[in-house]
């Protein structure tokens, strides 16, 4: 196979056109002004903006702890299912992805509102109405709802794909069902854990999409304010790269902090 | 027996917080009204518009035929790379892995804004006619999303296989070409359809990075959707939804159907 180098050239070109080149564009327009000169301008301004960012990182966080803790008990209990249960079950996880999710998202839409079905159903049990929707909570469900399958399909894979002769040996050796659970098969699947808080973490830093359609005008994400700045209103590409180059910064640290949390080799989280 | 059934109750649980939004908006794409949460009776006349939406029908055009082309040229272009980098020195090798990784990690919109830039840049600057945003434009963008995907997925087979069999086709008088095409090729071709499906599926599902780098004549369906969830959507969209959902979904059956014959057939 030796002769076969020049096959991946066509790639490597592919990958520095059209993502190294764009990348370095954006950082061109996040430290320059208008008429293209240099200026710090657009990053000095950005504490205007500090309340968007601090909403964003917390809904995000929130979302991806609410999807672990949602996810992982998923994840066990189908993989205690037969072997076809197991195929059905990750099917039925996989299918509503097959539904545009802006679709899916505006469904959410139609229950919570607030003549929606969810207080239709609460004013036929004489229950008060609730007020869910343009609140926080409204675009935290959406996240919630669209990524829970990010975090539920690796923890699903470590868990089905273990070394069954592992949890044997440590029935063996005297481990009853709890023990079994705590000190080896949790253990093994704390990469995939990671896995999934960075899957999770990642589109619910950026969405602005669920935003837009659960939080209204007044729960602004990072997202929204990027999207303003080249497609919306406030036109402004410059600004609205530099929040691109921040908010890029953050997704590296919170993914080079996940990737030390697991002390394996580097790397491992990225590609399991 | 009680935790069994306390496993069962939650999964069923989480199944209809996943299900209940889906199965509300087939149910009203087949209302009477244009209402959301009010049934009013039973009717396909969103059905029979929806055929006769000429901007919905574009749309979906579009849609497949950019999921269709950016499958295929990643298909190319990713098995060529998988197929080259075996033989980059592991330098490269680990630095062209590495940036393959950077638009499966990159946030959709930073992707979408990053690469409109360049187009806008390209186009403005440089004058390159080809860069207005469009349906190359679009292309490029799915190309550039889809091709990780079928890179990792030709990757695992080309390491599963014994690379003496393709030496020993050389040996035996093969050329470089007939030795991929009848002894390596026959190997990797599962992993290629699995990377090719996967890419069709991400094009398909994609609104974002579509929203930044289409132009006006080259909506996809996503971003016509996303377009009306500013104001109101249209109940047609719900139809259109629920025939692509059922769609999948008897694909699926099918494929896993056989599949199981096939596994059944392999016991006997």
């Amino acid at each position: 196979m030796r002769g076969n180098k020049i096959a991946s050239v066509p790639y490597a070109l592919w990958l520095a056109l059209f993502t190294v080149v764009p990348l370095v564009i954006v950082l061109f327009y996040a430290f320059s002004d208008d008429a293209g000169a240099f200026t710090m301008d657009n990053f000095s301004y950005m504490g205007l903006y500090a309340v968007v960012f601090f909403r964003s990182f917390r809904l995000a966080v929130l979302c991806t702890v609410a999807c672990l803790i949602l996810g992982y008990p998923m994840a066990y209990a189908m993989s205690r299912l037969s072997k076809t249960g197991q195929t059905v079950a990750l099917i039925l996880i996989m299918l509503p992805m097959w539904m545009n999710f802006l679709l899916r998202t505006y469904a959410w839409l139609t229950i919570l509102e607030n003549n929606g079905l969810l207080n239709h159903f609460l004013s036929f049990l004489n229950l008060p109405e609730v007020n869910i929707i343009n609140t926080p909570a409204a675009v935290g469900l959406g996240m919630v709802y669209n990524y829970l399958p990010f975090m539920i399909l690796p923890i699903f894979t470590s868990l089905t794909g273990m070394d069954e002769s592992l949890i044997e040996a440590a029935r063996d050796l005297g481990c009853n069902e709890r023990q079994v659970f705590r000190k080896v098969v949790f253990p093994l699947t704390i990469p995939s854990m990671l896995s999934g808080l960075i899957f999770v973490f990642i589109p619910a830093v950026s969405t602005f999409v669920i935003s837009k359609i659960l939080g209204g005008g007044a729960n602004m994400l990072v997202g929204d304010l990027i999207e303003m700045q080249f497609l919306g209103g406030a036109y402004n590409a410059n600004m609205g790269a530099a929040i691109s180059v921040v908010m890029m910064v953050v997704i590296m640290i919170f993914t080079a902090i996940t990737n030390r949390l697991d002390s394996g080799e580097e790397g491992g989280v990225l590609m399991s | 027996m009680k935790k069994h059934t306390l496993s069962r109750t939650y999964m069923i649980l989480v199944f209809i917080f996943m299900y209940a939004p889906i199965v509300l908006l087939m149910i009203f794409s087949f209302n009477s009204t244009k209402s959301r949460s009010v049934w009013t009776g039973f009717s396909l006349k969103w059905y029979a518009k929806l055929f006769n939406d000429s901007e919905i029908i574009n749309a979906l055009q579009v849609t497949l035929e950019v999921a269709v082309s950016a499958a295929l040229i990643s298909m190319i272009l990713g098995t060529a790379a998988a197929l080259g980098i075996f033989s980059l020195r592991p330098r490269s090798r680990k630095g062209l892995l590495w940036l393959n990784n950077i638009p499966m990690m990159n946030p959709d919109i930073i992707m979408g804004v990053t690469l409109m830039l360049m187009f806008i840049f390209l186009y403005r600057i440089c004058h390159l006619p080809f860069f207005a945003l469009g349906f190359q434009t679009l292309l490029i963008a799915h190309v550039t999303f889809d091709t990780p995907y079928v890179l990792l997925s030709v990757l695992p087979k080309l390491r599963q296989m014994d690379i003496r069999q393709y030496e020993a086709a050389r040996d035996l008088g093969a050329s470089n070409f007939q030795a991929l095409r009848k002894v390596v090729m026959p190997q990797i071709k599962s992993g290629i359809v699995t990377g090719g499906i996967l890419a069709f599926t991400m094009s398909i599902d994609d609104v974002v990075v579509s929203y930044f780098t289409s132009g006006p004549f080259s909506e996809t369906l996503g971003v016509l959707i996303f377009g009306m969830t500013k104001k109101r959507i249209s109940p047609e969209i719900n139809a259109l939804c629920t025939l692509m959902f059922i769609a999948v979904l008897v694909l699926l059956l099918i494929i896993n159907f056989r599949e199981f014959k096939a596994s059944k057939e392999r016991e006997e």
